[in-house]
């Protein structure tokens, strides 16, 4: 069907300094570049966060997560555009899943986001899973700051439609907003553990459906169970939850989490979730919740740093064909996977 | 442990709603393993252009069906480049008259799919065309 031989293109090849320059200089281009080279973990991505986390710190993350089908994308929009009439600035990450057989993906929620096209005030970024199971990427808190450190006022992380116990997003975001529906499930849905914990705020959008007061009062008595605003600490690198003593901790210092009612579609309650976030940033402020978050996240992506150098290395000094040999003694019992583990791990 | 995958965006620029034969390109982008942004109908040139960008994309893919074609595909190679993005491969799918073809592929298009076109062709384009630097 072509006819002249068509051309061959080459991803730009820009150095990392020029890209830090252009992230911090508010360069649209290379800071898409940036963030490509930090998801794909090319060589120089360590070389450009490094250059860039002085820079990082300022934005707040705001996270938002829920079931498919809740309006996430829609909601982020809206939220988006509630921030740019405040003058502020916005990055937005997506993330939508890999096909665990193909490794494609199809990240979509741009369909959702047409009404921020055209704003230069918004950079929004698709991120596909690309293996990760905990609602996120990999990589996806590496992104969130190449955007702090281009100077977003506001990063809102919008995770993959999730299930019940994708909690990632709460260890990535300064306050986290869990997305309900209408007509998605009862009580016992609401009182199961995992990701209700995690919210700071809940939102039930499309709260124009029938079964919105079933769904309000499901999540309410949940609310009101869970003895409202527990507080995290850091327990040998846990996050740990503890209903704070009643003496040292009067009512009104605590971060009530209450559910919000929003319609998207049509800016209903927006604005008001909007205020209830910039609440939240308040409180982490003033009681110094923020800082533990903070440290929170921080062991974290230590963690994970180091934890994938350590795989990085014991992968590359297993010798070819140890792998499948061990498979093989171990899939005709003569050996079994804990001594063999055990055996690589002390020649490495 | 690097992890580069090729990166399309799908867009219907134009006023033309029917968005299924772009939906079935993506889905089999997708199934070939790339990573497919898909930014449903009704876009325009700079829309897609400035998705495009944010997104890094290694293809642009233009789905049209409404005869606008001539006008529409050589403004976002225009606005590709002047925005810097002289290496993202452009390409069309949808009804295209012969004759315009080559007037497409002059103003920078660098290839024109028509009905029919398997799964293969696109993929075996795509991966020909694009260079991933390692």
């Amino acid at each position: 069907m072509n006819g002249s031989e068509p051309r061959t293109v080459i991803a730009a090849a820009t150095s990392a300094a020029a890209l830090v320059e252009g992230v911090l200089g508010g360069n649209r281009l290379l800071l898409a570049r940036a963030i490509s080279r930090v998801e794909n973990q090319t060589p120089e991505a360590s070389a450009l966060l490094t250059a860039l986390y002085p820079h990082s710190g300022k934005a707040h993350i705001i996270g938002v997560t829920g079931a498919p089908g809740t309006g996430k994308s829609t909601l982020v929009t809206a939220l988006a555009q509630s921030y740019r009439a405040q003058g502020m600035t916005v990055g937005i990450v997506a993330i939508d899943p890999t096909s665990p057989f193909t490794g494609g993906a199809l990240l979509g929620d741009r369909v959702r986001m047409r009404a921020l096209a055209g704003d230069e005030g918004v950079f929004m970024r698709s991120m596909a899973t690309r293996g990760s199971l905990g609602g996120l990427s990999k990589t996806t808190g590496d992104v969130v700051t190449v955007l702090d450190a281009a100077g977003f006022d506001r990063i809102i992380v919008e995770t993959v439609g999730v299930g019940q116990a994708e909690v990632e997003i709460a260890s990535t975001a300064h306050t986290t907003l869990v997305i309900e529906a209408p007509g998605l499930g009862d009580e016992v849905q609401a009182i199961k553990a995992g990701i209700l914990e995690i919210a700071d705020i809940l939102v039930v959008n499309k709260a124009d459906r029938p079964g919105m007061d079933r769904t309000l009062r499901a999540l309410e008595m949940m609310l009101d169970i869970e003895g409202n605003g527990a507080r995290y600490v850091r327990h040998h690198g846990q996050l740990l939850r503890v209903e704070s003593p009643v003496e040292s901790d009067d009512e009104d210092r605590r971060w009530k989490v209450i559910v919000m009612k929003t319609v998207a579609t049509d800016n209903t309650g927006v604005e008001e979730l909007r205020q209830r976030i910039e609440a939240h940033r308040h409180w982490l402020v003033e009681s110094g919740e923020l800082a533990l978050r903070e440290q929170l996240r921080i062991a974290n992506t230590l963690e994970n740093i180091i934890r994938a150098e350590l795989n990085r290395r014991i992968a590359a000094n297993i010798p070819a064909g140890t792998l499948d040999e061990l498979v093989e003694q171990i899939r005709h019992r003569k050996n079994d996977p804990y001594s063999a583990a055990a055996q690589l791990l002390s020649q490495v | 442990m690097s992890e580069r995958k090729i990166r399309i965006l799908v867009a219907k620029p134009g006023l033309d709603g029917h968005d299924r034969g772009a939906k079935v390109v993506a889905r089999m982008l997708r199934d070939a393993g790339f990573e497919v942004i898909y930014t449903g109908i009704r876009q325009t040139p700079q829309m897609i252009a400035e998705a495009a960008l944010q997104e890094d994309v290694d293809v642009v893919g233009l789905s049209i069906l409404s005869g606008a074609h001539m006008t529409l595909c050589p403004r976002v190679v225009e606005l590709l480049r002047a925005q810097g993005q002289e290496n993202v491969l452009c390409i069309v799918g949808g009804i295209i008259p012969d004759e315009d073809v080559e007037k497409l592929k002059a103003a920078g298009i660098d290839g024109v799919f028509g009905p029919g076109t398997s799964s293969e062709e696109y993929v075996n384009f795509i991966t020909s065309h694009v260079r991933v630097p390692a």
